[in-house]
């Protein structure tokens, strides 16, 4: 068979997510943020809703999602992604607001305005995207780092005795009465995607329907800052992040699992 | 129908916020500025006009509600007390580099530190020569008054939109807590979703629809873009400075010595001119409306025609470098100030004059000293 008869519109099984931009993706080779870019936008333009959404950018790895995400965004500084959207949603009840954060952004620097947007229940989506490094300083240790993960400021390892436990965010504002959606997800493989773009979806639903905030956490990998091939970091992933990071639903329909 | 009120200068900050169409206010307490978010909650602007009200968790959270606010082209504004700005300063900084428009109110208490609660005027460096960081400036206004306090609210946000600049309104602790009559102006009605779109959605993220998408950012890896950049904010405060400088020179005409002086300062030394001119010492006042543009040129001409020139500001002398850099060390200029939270009296402001300026032997000498320079 010539390939010419192979490649027909009919026979397509998938093509560039129309909501990304032509531009060259930032990040490294195997990094997560790519798929889940693809991922959002897909849900938002499936939903038909992309000239009514407004995203936010953090400061951290995503900062450029604005170049990558063909929508209307606001890049905040850092942290503060979850304020800014407050008064976006607030002033424009009527539109998709989302957060775009990484874990340096939303886990430390940002954690009062997290906590506090998801306390108030701000009709939101927050995608958090946690990697357990800051990966674009050069690979700091983060809220989210690991016990004995090695980063250039835990270079021994990080210590629970003088640096704390990794902070589990998503279970923490699970607890919070203003969230009506938690889950925590992944973006390695086919099937994970699939999974993460259905929660995506559903945390944009809930703005449809004006239920109050959701968080979706995607658990991901930093092969750069963690040193490792990608695939490797894939696999450091599902062995290391995974047990201490449990993928599934946390809180849906605003009752905890 | 505009009204007349008596009402405390926070008070009629919020309900010009109000008046004059604002669409959302975000704010933090802090005393001697927590009136302004009290009088919003107990009014229900919402109910009014539709303005959104929110008490974030800090004031750090507050000014970043602003900047989103802002980034969608909403008139929005936040209000707070010295080590509050303090706070905000980063946002304050984004806010310049994004070209969002937004008004901020400093309610000025005294510092460094949590300092005390009454009234200052020591952020006038804050306030004009940056604060935050990076290159920029912020347009600033010095109401004297609770009259100004509710008048310049619709004034910045026309500033602010004009440039597409924060606007800083630079009020104290006595201004911000007196009571005094005020004329409150027409209730302005707030501009529709589709009415805002059609105004500014040429830069305003409020969704991309028949258009390629806004983007609001003040970030530029590229340094070549960067640098762009700071030159379009610097066309801006040029413009401001040619275009909307303001000033008010008072007894001036005939001035032997000048007091140069804004803001709670500028009415006490107001009084003190009075008190000068019934001992028979012709002494005028400069009052800077604008902090940033500074009147610099009526300075520099006020300076050949005085002999000398007193600062009077609520703090330990830092507007007197605008005002020595504006007359360019023609005529000798001494500060008089305050600190602490104590507001000096007339008497002690006339007192200041006769000592620091007009039986100062280089004011004196002055006209002798200069010729020899020349």
């Amino acid at each position: 068979m010539n390939v010419l008869d192979i490649i027909k519109p009919e026979n397509q099984v998938f093509c560039k997510t129309k909501l990304m931009t032509d531009t060259a993706l930032s990040y490294c080779p195997g990094c997560g943020h790519g798929t889940a870019h693809n991922l959002a936008m897909e849900v938002i333009d499936e939903m038909g809703i992309s000239e009514d959404t407004i995203g936010v950018a953090p400061v951290g790895c995503s900062v450029l999602a604005y170049d990558f995400m063909n929508i209307d965004i606001t890049q905040a500084a850092h942290g503060r992604a979850p304020a800014v959207a407050t008064a976006i949603a607030r002033t424009w009840p009527e539109k998709y607001v989302f957060t775009y954060q990484g874990d340096g952004d939303l886990a430390a620097i940002g954690t009062a305005e997290t906590i506090h947007a998801c306390n108030r229940g701000e009709n939101i989506v927050i995608i958090f995207v946690n990697n357990g490094i800051y990966g674009m300083t050069g690979g700091q240790m983060a809220p989210t780092t690991l016990e004995g993960m090695v980063s250039s400021t835990s270079p021994y390892g990080r210590e629970i005795k003088s640096m704390g436990s990794p902070l589990k965010m998503t279970e923490l504002v699970a607890n919070l009465p203003g969230v009506y959606y938690v889950t925590r997800q992944s973006v390695h493989t086919h099937k994970h995607a699939r999974k993460a773009k259905k929660a995506i979806q559903k945390a944009f639903e809930n703005t449809r329907l004006k239920k109050g905030l959701s968080f979706v956490e995607i658990v991901s990998n930093c092969n750069s800052g963690w040193k490792m091939t990608p695939n490797d970091a894939n696999i450091w992933m599902e062995e290391h992040m995974f047990p201490y990071f449990p993928l599934g639903d946390i809180k849906v329909d605003g009752k905890l699992k | 129908m505009s009204e007349l009120k008596l009402m405390k200068g926070n008070e009629a900050l919020a309900e010009a916020a109000i008046r004059a169409g604002a669409d959302a206010y975000f704010g933090y307490p802090i005393t001697p500025q927590s009136e302004v978010i009290e009088y919003l909650m107990t009014e229900q602007p919402e109910k009014r006009t539709g303005m959104v009200v929110l008490q974030a968790e800090s004031e750090i959270a507050a000014i970043n509600m602003v900047y989103g606010a802002a980034s969608t082209g909403k008139k929005v504004m936040t209000s707070s007390s010295s080590p509050g700005i303090s706070l905000k300063l980063e946002g304050i900084s984004y806010l310049a580099g994004a070209e969002l428009p937004a008004v901020i109110v400093n309610v000025v208490r005294g510092g460094p530190g949590l300092g005390t609660i009454q009234p200052s005027q020591a952020d006038y460096f804050q306030s004009v020569k940056g604060g935050g960081h990076g290159d920029y400036k912020l347009y600033v206004l010095a109401p004297a008054s609770v009259q100004e306090m509710s008048d310049f609210v619709e004034d910045a946000f026309d500033i602010a939109f004009k440039y597409r600049a924060p606007v800083l309104i630079l009020s104290d602790g006595l201004i911000g807590q007196m009571m005094e009559k005020v004329q409150l102006k027409d209730q302005k009605t707030r501009l529709t979703n589709e009415e805002l779109i059609e105004k500014y959605g040429n830069w305003a993220v409020t969704g991309r629809k028949n258009r390629e998408r806004n983007i609001i950012t003040s970030l530029d890896l590229q340094s070549e873009k960067m640098e762009a950049r700071v030159h379009r904010l610097m066309k801006k405060y040029e413009q401001m400075e040619k275009e909307d400088l303001r000033y008010e020179k008072i007894l001036c005409d005939d001035a032997d010595y000048l007091i140069v002086a804004y803001g709670s300062s500028a009415r006490i030394s107001q009084k003190a001119i009075e008190l000068a001119r019934k001992k028979g010492i012709k002494a005028g006042l400069l009052r800077p409306i604008t902090l940033f543009p500074y009147p610099k040129q009526p300075l520099f001409e006020l300076a050949d025609q005085v002999k000398g020139i007193l600062s009077v500001e609520l703090n330990a002398g830092q507007m007197i470098e605008d005002v020595k850099l504006s007359v360019e060390h023609k005529v000798p200029v001494e500060h008089f100030g305050r600190t602490g939270g104590i507001i000096h009296t007339p008497e002690e402001v006339l007192e200041a004059l006769e000592q620091k300026i007009i039986n100062n032997e280089r004011t004196r000498h002055h006209k002798t000293r200069e010729s020899s320079i020349l």
